[in-house]
């Protein structure tokens, strides 16, 4: 697999605030990528950078092998921003058209696109409508088409669900995956952790301007894992007495319980075998993406930022 | 380049497609000229035919009051008639109105007031019209019977020699062409100041509308903000060289309609302000037609458009780039736009003023001064073209303001576009002059 997108040591300053303080990571081309990480962390700095809106400081970034070109590889970019709007006096096909063609696609072409678009999300009666008409939900599936529509190698999406119902979701995160297998690749944000475990193949969790972890989700879990299982037995022991594992919790005849160093999940089974206790089922308890968040925000002292991170 | 057609072709199609611009482009001048048309259409409005009966007991206009009468205008001489009968006639409308001259009136003491007594209100035309006339036999009369000149030798007095003002390159510099010259710079100058206003705020609304919507970061990603700006400039600068081109059109169109639809107007027009001088007659009527025309020949109208075009478009876009920067550092509350464009719309004004004086006296040194400094030039320097290369400006002086301007609207726009692209993406901050000075110098 090779990397569409390489940040090496990138920083951004401004004034004396490191928005991006030295961050390094590589993309594979058809990942779903997740960038995490809290506000103010310099998430949209450094999605700037990658969308050429800003110029690093310093590091480079390297855009499909070459060094990254912020006029001409625009084109191979789309780029769905958390603060977006649209033209609201525009009509909706016009206003598509339009910022089709700033990406540089012919009238032909963009039109031919548009339809295709529309058709798939089940847009075509709108094409007269005004944008002011349009719900919230509405104009951005139409700012995800507008995204996607020049087939860009990279996509960049922030927060792109949210305000749309379960089924618009869906709707939206079946064409990411479908995108993806065709070979683009995603950069995704958000804060919705549930989302990330989902779609995401890898994930880099940014604050504070620094990037504090790097890797696929499983990766992150095994990483962050704590040792704990579920046990859940036919019936409950009076009592448990080992140094194999402690029970940290007891729901009715289920037990989670965090297996101390030295032994494995081999031995909590072995002992429940030797009691003569039923097991119904044993799993491994991994901790949930969002639990990582937090801890790991929590432990550099994230500031809350009272301000767009750009001043 | 081509990314900033497709901007500038938005913002100028939006902008031309509403039905607002039509209302205004075209209903608006059309509404103006016609309220125009209808206030002079009443005011020079006459009946058709306006009796006046004279008696005249002491006979002060020895019956030549008769011989005056024309198509508007009918004297009928009632020399037995009494005030008391007159007034019937009035109200059985055998007459318009009457003049009652009493026996004792002496014609010397100004005192004595000659009375016109009319049955309603007389247009203020027709008025003028009777007073000329009656004023016309007095004032003959005055001097014929208190200087004992003959009839000859007081038209002859009353010719008076032309004084021609001439300047040292042989071009005679008419009044007619002086006033026509200050009448050509202040409307243009005004012209521009009102351009500069009307479609500088216009493209300020522009970003802030483009900045509030939460547009500006998704069209930056596929564009770099100074093409996003210049397209928004050039496509609101040709929304209004469009609107002038339609408004030019419309006068001159308006201009052969006119008498078509009101067939008497424009001869009661040119012939009305010239009735106190009906002495001189018709000769000085053409004559002061022929100055007029004289005069306009005179103007240098390739000169004049050239240069207004030449400034429009230069001060357009000097001053567009700035207002489009104020725009980009305002938030979602248009009162800051007032304090931040305070110091836009200064030299703006500051011009106004010295254009105001430059008019008059197009070689001071404050004109200079105001024609060659970029901010100001675009407004000073038309009411010095008014008046001719090289009796106005000399062609040094024309040069250099030309090149300053230039010089001047890339400087600002090299400086707009930095605030710019700072500004557009900037959300929740309250921005001062200061953090506006630093993101001129920070480097992206």
């Amino acid at each position: 697999m090779n990397n569409i997108l390489e940040l090496n040591n990138l920083q951004k300053h401004f004034g004396t605030h490191k928005a991006v303080d030295d961050i390094s990571f590589n993309i594979e081309q058809g990942n779903i990528f997740g960038l995490l990480g809290p506000n103010g962390a310099g998430k949209t700095t450094l999605i700037r950078m990658i969308t050429g809106i800003f110029y690093p400081d310093n590091g480079s970034i390297i855009f499909d092998g070459k060094k990254f070109d912020p006029i001409n590889d625009v084109v191979k970019i789309g780029y769905m921003p958390e603060e977006r709007g649209l033209y609201k006096k525009m009509k909706i096909g016009e206003h598509a058209l339009y910022l089709a063609q700033l990406k540089g696609l012919s009238k032909a072409d963009a039109m031919s696109k548009i339809v295709y678009w529309f058709k798939k999300l089940e847009m075509e009666s709108w094409w007269n409508k005004k944008v002011e008409d349009l719900s919230k939900g509405m104009s951005q599936k139409l700012q995800f088409v507008t995204t996607v529509l020049h087939e860009p190698k990279l996509i960049i999406l922030d927060e792109p669900f949210s305000g749309l119902d379960p089924v618009n979701a869906n709707l939206i995160k079946d064409e990411i995956y479908g995108l993806a297998q065709r070979g683009s690749t995603i950069i995704f944000s958000t804060h919705r952790m549930e989302q990330v475990e989902e779609i995401c193949d890898h994930i880099i969790l940014v604050n504070l301007g620094k990037k504090i972890l790097d890797g696929t989700v499983h990766d992150v879990k095994q990483q962050f894992k704590e040792n704990k299982f579920s046990v859940k037995l036919h019936e409950l022991p009076t009592e448990i007495n080992t140094t194999a594992f402690t029970v940290n919790e007891q729901q009715e005849n289920k037990l989670i319980v965090t297996i101390n160093e030295g032994y494995t999940s081999n031995d909590v089974l072995q002992y429940f075998i030797n009691k003569h206790n039923t097991i119904d089922s044993f799993s491994e308890i991994l901790p949930g993406l969002n639990e990582i968040f937090i801890a790991l925000v929590e432990d550099t002292k994230a500031k809350t930022r009272a301000f767009e991170s750009v001043a | 380049m081509n990314k900033i057609s497709i901007i500038a072709r938005r913002e100028f199609l939006s902008r031309v497609q509403k039905k607002t611009f039509l209302l205004t482009t075209i209903g608006l001048p059309i509404l103006i000229f016609g309220i125009y048309a209808l206030i002079i259409y009443f005011a020079v409005r006459t009946s058709d035919n306006f009796t006046i009966a004279v008696a005249d007991k002491a006979n002060i206009f020895e019956g030549k009051l008769a011989e005056k009468s024309d198509s508007e205008i009918k004297f009928i001489s009632v020399n037995n008639e009494t005030p008391e009968t007159l007034k019937q006639q009035i109200d059985t409308k055998k007459i318009d109105a009457f003049v009652f001259i009493p026996e004792h009136f002496n014609i010397m003491e100004n005192k004595d007031s000659v009375q016109v007594i009319s049955g309603k209100s007389v247009g203020i035309i027709t008025r003028e019209k009777i007073v000329g006339k009656l004023n016309n036999i007095i004032e003959e009369k005055k001097m014929l019977g208190s200087l004992n000149l003959t009839k000859k030798q007081l038209d002859s007095l009353q010719q008076t020699n032309k004084i021609i003002f001439t300047s040292t390159t042989g071009v005679e510099d008419s009044n007619k062409k002086a006033g026509l010259s200050y009448g050509v710079g202040f409307a243009s100058g005004f012209l521009i100041y009102f351009i500069l206003f009307i479609y500088g705020t216009m493209v300020m609304r522009g970003v802030m509308e483009e900045k509030t919507n939460r547009i500006a970061e998704v069209i930056v990603s596929s564009v770099k903000p100074f093409q996003l700006m210049l397209g928004k400039i050039i496509g609101i600068g040709s929304v209004g060289l469009v609107q002038f081109l339609i408004w030019i059109i419309l006068i001159i169109s308006l201009q052969f309609l006119l008498p078509l639809i009101f067939p008497d107007l424009l001869t009661q027009m040119q012939s009305a302000p010239m009735q106190p001088a009906i002495a001189g007659g018709a000769t000085q009527e053409s004559a002061a037609i022929a100055g007029i025309m004289n005069g306009l020949g005179q103007i240098n109208w390739v000169l004049i458009i050239g240069c207004f075009v030449f400034y429009f478009l230069g001060g357009y876009f000097l001053y567009a780039s700035l207002f489009a920067a104020v725009g980009s550092t305002v938030n979602e509350d248009p009162q800051d736009a007032q304090s931040l464009m305070l110091p836009i719309t200064m030299p703006i004004i500051f011009a106004m003023v010295i254009m105001m004086n430059a008019v008059n006296n197009p070689n001071s040194s404050l004109a200079i001064f105001g024609s060659i400094f970029p901010l100001t030039s675009p407004i000073v320097m038309m009411a010095r073209v008014a008046h001719g290369v090289p009796e106005g400006v000399t062609v040094l002086e024309l040069i250099a303001s030309m090149v300053c301007l230039i010089v001047g609207f890339l400087g600002t726009t090299w400086l707009a576009g930095k605030i710019y692209r700072t500004g557009i993406l900037m959300y929740g901050k309250k921005v001062t002059w200061k953090t506006i000075g630093t993101w001129v110098f920070r480097k992206y």
